[in-house]
């Protein structure tokens, strides 16, 4: 019998590919522990903080939508619960003066989003599809009402906040200085990563994936389609209210925008951009929607329409997300047919970012006589200052758009005929596309 | 000995369309049963009711003498009976492995667990590894089931079936749109993994009802017209003029 397994089933990792798996790990663990002594002004503290709680959040949220098939409307109530009742736990704590320390807080969180979940979660995990994505936004509109009407555990458009440095001290650290908070952000992130992706590699996150593909024949291999969705629920409010709270400690305030729908839709959308099909990709999307969202603001009044844009594009021509898209690669990296594809994708580069730029600039003068028609024509975006009202600029911006889309669309099929090329080679050499 | 598999005025309607009228029905246990009819005869529907996708309108189905009807899916393959289905119906971004190994998992005990991991489990990687070479897709491991040939869909969909080691094995049109030689490639797979556990088969091809089962029921409107062994059925006057003789002309 072992004999069998030995030659039919995959290998399992030998000692040097668990010592790699574990580097990873330790790297991350060093990368995190380093970061401060690289950028240490306040500012990029307080980025990676935000990062760290965005990481959990849309890592939390590909449980379910990514592992189980279920897209929410509404994961931000976890979130913003885990947040209200950190910030009371916060005041409770501090006010008697309880022997609890600041960096056990985060689970308070975590256990209120838990509960809430396993509350809530029965009856809306009993379908998938749109039923669950219907309940989801239904609750969460509920939810999300209640906290402007009661103002005594929500405090109303104000929200609630509290003071995190009066809580017992360990190690004499005090978690008013920003660099405190990012160690604890970064000490809870690594360790809910760590937990999330233990969770793929259980029986149960088999049988999420199993439920996702296929839930009517998972019944039919003895398990309960609508239990492997409400536990995968549970876990999913677990570290998004852990993330919440986290949250909450960096403002120290939680207000009714943390169960809002913005936030629900904003974690959807980080979690998608990075991709759903990879566990990594809510790290990626994480990583670079904060980064973006912290960037554009100050280079564009409109930078939620360019979020909106970016998001269509993922999903049209990028579906996997942008780790998607970078894991296509693997096969050809593997088979070194890489450099088949490159050359074409400088040509497409090209077109394709003036078609760009003259959509931008189109958009910014758009935006400059419908938004303020009454400003100085001269506008900047993207540090570039331009005259909006020049005829110049417009001939400019649609010769870049619209030659720009022209030109691109040839260099697009290149990419395409390159790309096919490549993998058709990789496919010979036996590398699996 | 109780039955395998036993229906007692099974009928089953949609609206006021009874599709299934009043079966009796009896399977022995280590019996390979077909069940055979034509088209709309309600062979599908049977395995829905029986397998509980469907509850019966009225009836009973048991299973090894205990009552299943209006049972929950899951419970009743926890309970020993595992169905295959007419239209190939896997896991279909997951690799041929992971199919299977989902598939061995309930029956192994891990139930939900959430703390335990997946690749430490020596007696699922066990089974799972012996279900892969019974089905001949060793080397088709790693591929996700979704891109295999037809053939191999419906090999894995036997395997799956199986790999719980449920004692009650229901078949539905296992080598339905299989060639010649596949098909009897398949029917060899089935004797094989079947062996010592009852079957229940649904098929359309009578070389192989003929080969494989030791007793067939004949199902015709919702009815069962005819049960006995393949000798007894090609005699049957009633079965050749509902369904043999059509199939002849």
């Amino acid at each position: 019998m072992s004999e069998l397994v030995s030659t039919v089933a995959p290998p399992l990792p030998n000692a040097t590919e668990k010592l790699k798996f574990y580097g990873i790990w330790v790297a991350a663990a060093l990368v995190l522990l380093l970061l401060p002594r690289v950028f240490s002004s306040g500012g990029a503290l307080t980025t990676f903080s935000l990062i760290g709680i965005s990481i959990i959040f849309s890592l939390s949220y590909n449980i379910l939508l990514g592992q189980t098939g279920l897209l929410s409307f509404g994961h931000a109530v976890y979130y913003g619960l885990g947040g209200f009742l950190v910030i009371h736990a916060i005041n409770i704590i501090g006010a008697n003066k309880l022997p609890i320390p600041l960096p056990v807080v985060p689970l308070i969180g975590g256990l209120t989003g838990l509960f809430f979940a396993a509350l809530l979660g029965w009856v809306s995990t009993q379908r998938s599809g749109t039923a669950f994505a219907m309940i989801s936004l239904g609750v969460a509109e509920l939810i999300a009402s209640s906290a402007l009407i009661l103002r005594t555990f929500f405090g109303g458009e104000a929200g609630v906040s509290a003071n995190r440095t009066r809580l017992f001290k360990v190690f004499g650290w005090s978690f008013g200085p920003q660099i405190q908070i990012y160690y604890l952000v970064a000490a809870w992130t690594l360790i809910a990563v760590i937990a999330m992706y233990a969770l793929t590699r259980t029986p149960l996150g088999r049988m999420c994936n199993a439920v996702r593909d296929n839930p009517e024949r998972v019944q039919f291999v003895g398990y309960n389609p609508h239990v492997v969705r409400y536990l995968a629920f549970c876990f999913s409010g677990f570290f998004a209210g852990i993330a919440g709270a986290l949250a909450a400690i960096n403002f120290e305030i939680a207000n009714s925008q943390y169960l809002g729908a913005l936030q629900s839709g904003a974690v959807l959308y980080t979690t998608y951009i990075g991709g759903i099909g990879f566990f990594i990709g809510p790290i990626v999307g994480a990583i670079l929607v904060t980064f973006l969202s912290l960037g554009l603001s100050d280079l564009t009044q409109v930078w939620q329409l360019y979020f909106g844009l970016l998001f269509i594009a993922v999903v049209l021509f990028a579906p996997g997300g942008i780790t998607g898209l970078l894991m296509m690669h693997r096969p050809l990296l593997r088979a070194g047919t890489l450099p088949q594809v490159l050359p074409s994708y400088l040509v497409a580069l090209v077109p394709t970012l003036a078609m760009i730029a003259g959509l931008i600039l189109a958009m910014e003068t758009i935006v400059h006589y419908t938004v303020n028609p009454g400003d100085d024509s001269h506008i900047k975006a993207f540090g570039v200052s331009f005259d909006a009202a020049n005829p110049l600029i417009w001939a400019t911006s649609a010769i870049l758009l619209f030659g720009g889309y022209l030109i691109a669309r040839r260099t697009w099929a290149r990419v395409g005929q390159a790309w096919n090329d490549a993998t058709g080679v990789a496919r010979e050499k036996g590398v699996a596309a | 000995m109780s039955a395998a598999i036993e229906l007692r005025g099974v009928e089953k309607s949609f609206g006021n369309i009874a599709i299934i009228r009043n079966i009796n029905l009896s399977v022995a246990q280590g019996e390979r049963h077909a069940l055979i009819g034509p088209n709309g005869a309600g062979k599908s529907t049977t395995f829905n009711l029986i397998s509980g996708y469907m509850a019966p309108t009225s009836g009973a189905v048991l299973l090894r003498g205990e009552v299943v009807s209006g049972l929950p899916p899951y419970q009743i393959n926890r309970r020993g009976l595992s169905r295959s289905f007419q239209v190939t119906n896997v896991f279909a971004n997951m690799s041929v492995w992971e199919n299977l190994r989902c598939a061995v998992l309930w029956s192994t005990g891990q139930r939900y667990a959430f703390w335990k991991n997946i690749d430490n489990l020596p007696e699922v990687r066990e089974r799972t590894a012996q279900i892969l070479a019974d089905i001949h897709l060793t080397a088709r491991r790693d591929v996700p089931a979704g891109l295999l040939t037809y053939a191999e869909q419906r090999a894995l969909e036997i395997g799956i079936t199986v790999a719980g080691g449920a004692n009650v094995i229901l078949l539905d049109e296992p080598t339905a749109g299989m060639s010649h030689a596949e098909t009897e490639r398949a029917v060899t797979l089935i004797r094989r993994l079947t062996e010592g556990r009852t079957l229940l088969i649904v098929e359309h091809d009578m070389s192989v009802v003929f080969g494989l089962a030791d007793r067939i029921s004949v199902l015709v409107y919702g009815q069962i017209i005819a049960s006995g062994t393949p000798e007894e059925i090609r005699g049957n006057p009633k079965v050749k003029e509902a369904y043999l003789g059509e199939e002849a002309a």
